[in-house]
């Protein structure tokens, strides 16, 4: 089987994807690598252009309004675009377009139109300060109409773009900047590769994975919060504690059934996200838990995230508001004790 | 200085020759479909004064030859966003009119099925998308359509409305660039009314037209008087032609006024009276049926026979409307997804 970067995958969905259906398109800042062109900010959409031309490989002025408002009026004429920021936080100049238009649109028509568009933005902090490196997927769970997912694998990239842009409603995909593992390097980044098959293949939305199993705590953590819950168990098990770790893969919509049966088992919960602490997607769950399936029990839930500030830029700063390997395992520690 | 003002503009725009009337069928329809906005909005604001509709209004009477001009000649595969006042449009692009008043009804069987209401009508059937009451957030989603239209390679045009405020919205500026720096196949139509809500247009931008604001993009913009059909028909005619032939967009300024307030609770009071009762007599319905009594291309009979009918059409959807089903409560639980096994 293949390997390749996350970056390679979704490059490789978009272009199959392309060749299948030629509704589908790319519009964005810098998504064209001709001329000298980027090919997206992180080189997703690296060769695209000498692929499939200008037309549907389409470079925008910086107008992310337009490029969001675009894409929904793209999409309810027949046409599944794909678009594209170069940064998550650049969304907040579109909120209007995403939450107010692409996710009302079909409900305000009682069913008559659709909007099948993805919108792709990369999440993370990176050393770049506070404006690029906001994890705000939890913004968009919060508005109904919207799925939201965020692949951590190659296998996933691939399978769940592949399932987005199929998808006839609007799909925020946030790709972690230390995850992609392309040419362009950062510092922190994990070398991420994996088997991606070659055959056509989806990963459908709403269903969560075990990464890793275990018998006292469930660690549900997403993107490069994943892997570092994976890294946390892996030196746990040195201490007789032996963590499960669960990837939700797709947070709107989300797989609580997964969670539920992981927690039969093994009775304590923990969540981690980059996502700051107050009202993310993991205060979500947790509350979700506590209505549904408290008496499973034995400990309160313990939740992980980045602390209630703006990222800062010194690294010695960003390392500590970030959850890190540490922080994941000595949370572990006290909840056994409870 | 208002006055003075609104005294200029509309000098401005009379000054043009006059359009000479259509072949008398399309005259006729054309009266009609103004006809038939005017009534359908009468008729709301009834209902709202009795108590029969709930929720707000933004009226578009008034403005008829706006919305008629423009639409008269596009196809039902071109498309149409409208805004907040969208009654007029919708029933000039060819939205039922049965199925809107059930929509302000609403009912189940309304345009949106009662999820849309007043400011979001709209039927993707007929190309129009759903209206959209978020001032400006309509031209970058039009300018999405027309590209489609363009990658679909058919012949297909966009007519994107807003009004004066809209032009001071970020979405403007990044539609309308999006749309001239492609050549997408939009008309990019202003009803300035003179007010965004209550505040004239001159205080909110330091150029004197909107029309002027097109160079800045680099396509055509140009100033009609809004209260003349013709003049209107006549210039979205080239500016639609225009846009089919692969030739980009168009800025129409249309200036025009509104009969109604802002919206259900606006008595106007910003509106100096002589400016009101200047435009008001400037009916656009009555300079138009003036013309075609003038010229002989109808009687007053046959004209009266067509309002009649009209309003037999009204009085019978608001009949239907009222005795169609409600929605059931929990209807409101379906269409915020698409798809297999979702609602």
């Amino acid at each position: 089987m293949p390997q390749m970067s996350i970056v390679e995958a979704l490059n490789q969905a978009i272009a199959e994807e392309m060749a299948r259906d030629e509704r589908v398109f790319c519009l964005g800042e810098d998504v064209s690598d001709a001329n000298g062109g980027y090919g997206g900010a992180f080189a997703v959409t690296r060769g695209l252009h000498g692929k499939f031309g200008p037309e549907r490989v389409l470079n925008t002025p910086i107008s992310e309004m337009l490029i969001v408002g675009m894409a929904v009026g793209a999409a309810m004429a027949g046409m599944r675009p794909i678009a594209d920021v170069q940064y998550g936080d650049f969304l907040f100049c579109c909120m209007d377009q995403l939450v107010n238009q692409a996710a009302k649109m079909r409900y305000m028509s009682g069913g008559r139109v659709s909007v099948p568009m993805v919108m792709r933005a990369p999440v993370g902090a990176t050393g770049r300060g506070a404006q690029h490196a906001q994890s705000l997927e939890g913004f968009f769970t919060h508005a109904p109409g919207l799925k939201v997912i965020c692949p951590a694998t190659a296998y996933d990239a691939k399978g769940l773009l592949k399932t987005a842009i199929r998808d006839d409603n609007p799909v925020l995909v946030f790709e972690h900047k230390l995850l992609y593992g392309g040419k362009r390097t950062e510092s922190g980044a994990l070398s991420m590769v994996g088997e991606v098959p070659a055959e056509d293949y989806t990963v459908p939305f709403g269903r969560g994975v075990v990464r890793r199993e275990g018998k006292d705590i469930t660690i549900v953590a997403n993107l490069l919060m994943m892997y570092r819950a994976m890294d946390a168990a892996a030196e746990l098990d040195e201490d007789d504690i032996s963590c499960e770790v669960i990837d939700p893969r797709t947070l709107a919509p989300f797989d609580y059934e997964l969670v539920i049966e992981s927690l039969r088992k093994t009775r304590r919960l923990m969540i981690v996200h980059e996502d700051t602490y107050s009202n993310g997607w993991g205060a979500q769950l947790a509350s979700y838990i506590a209505e549904h399936e408290i008496y499973l029990l034995d400990a309160p839930i313990k939740r992980l995230a980045a602390y209630d500030v703006p990222i800062p830029c010194a690294p010695v700063m960003e390392k500590f508001v970030i959850p890190s390997t540490a922080r994941i395992i000595d949370a572990a520690r006290s909840l056994m004790k409870m | 200085m208002k006055n003075t003002d609104t005294i200029q503009l509309e000098s401005d725009v009379s000054a043009k020759t006059v359009v000479a009337l259509p072949e008398r069928t399309k005259a006729l329809g054309m009266y009609e479909s103004m006809v038939r906005i005017r009534k359908y909005e009468e008729q709301i604001y009834f209902l709202f004064l009795e108590g029969r509709i709930s929720g707000s209004i933004h009226q578009s009477h008034g403005q008829e030859a706006c919305a008629v001009g423009v639409l008269y000649d596009t196809r039902p595969t071109d498309y149409m966003a409208s805004t907040h006042r969208p009654a007029g449009h919708d029933l000039a692009k060819g939205v039922s009119l049965r199925a809107m008043m059930c929509e302000m009804f609403g009912k189940a069987n309304g345009c949106c099925h009662g999820k849309g209401g007043a400011m979001h009508m709209g039927d993707i059937s007929v190309g129009a998308v759903p209206a959209n009451a978020i001032v400006g957030s309509n031209i970058p989603i039009a300018v999405g359509m027309a590209y489609s239209c363009k990658l679909r390679r058919t012949d297909d045009i966009v007519v994107c409305f807003f009004g004066d405020g809209a032009t001071n919205e970020g979405g403007f500026h990044e539609g309308i660039n999006g749309a001239a720096l492609w050549d997408l196949p939009v008309v990019f139509v202003c009803e300035n009314n003179f007010y965004g809500a209550s505040t004239h247009v001159q205080a909110t931008m330091k150029v004197q037209t909107i029309a002027e604001r097109a160079a800045a993009y680099g396509i055509p913009g140009e100033r009609i008087d809004g209260n003349d059909l013709m003049a209107v028909n006549e210039a979205a005619t080239r500016a639609i032609a225009r846009a089919r032939r692969g030739g980009g967009p168009t800025l129409l300024e249309l200036m025009t006024y509104r009969i109604a307030g802002h919206s259900r609770s606006d008595a106007s009071a910003y509106r100096p009276d002589d400016e009101e009762s200047a435009w008001l007599a400037r009916d656009p319905i009555k300079l138009f049926r003036g013309r075609l009594v003038e010229e002989k291309v109808a009687t007053d009979a046959e004209l009266d026979a067509i309002e009649n009918s009209v309003q037999e059409e009204v009085d019978g959807a608001v009949q239907f409307a009222e005795s169609s089903q409600d929605p059931e409560p929990e209807d409101a639980l379906r269409n915020v997804y698409a798809g297999e096994g979702e609602v």
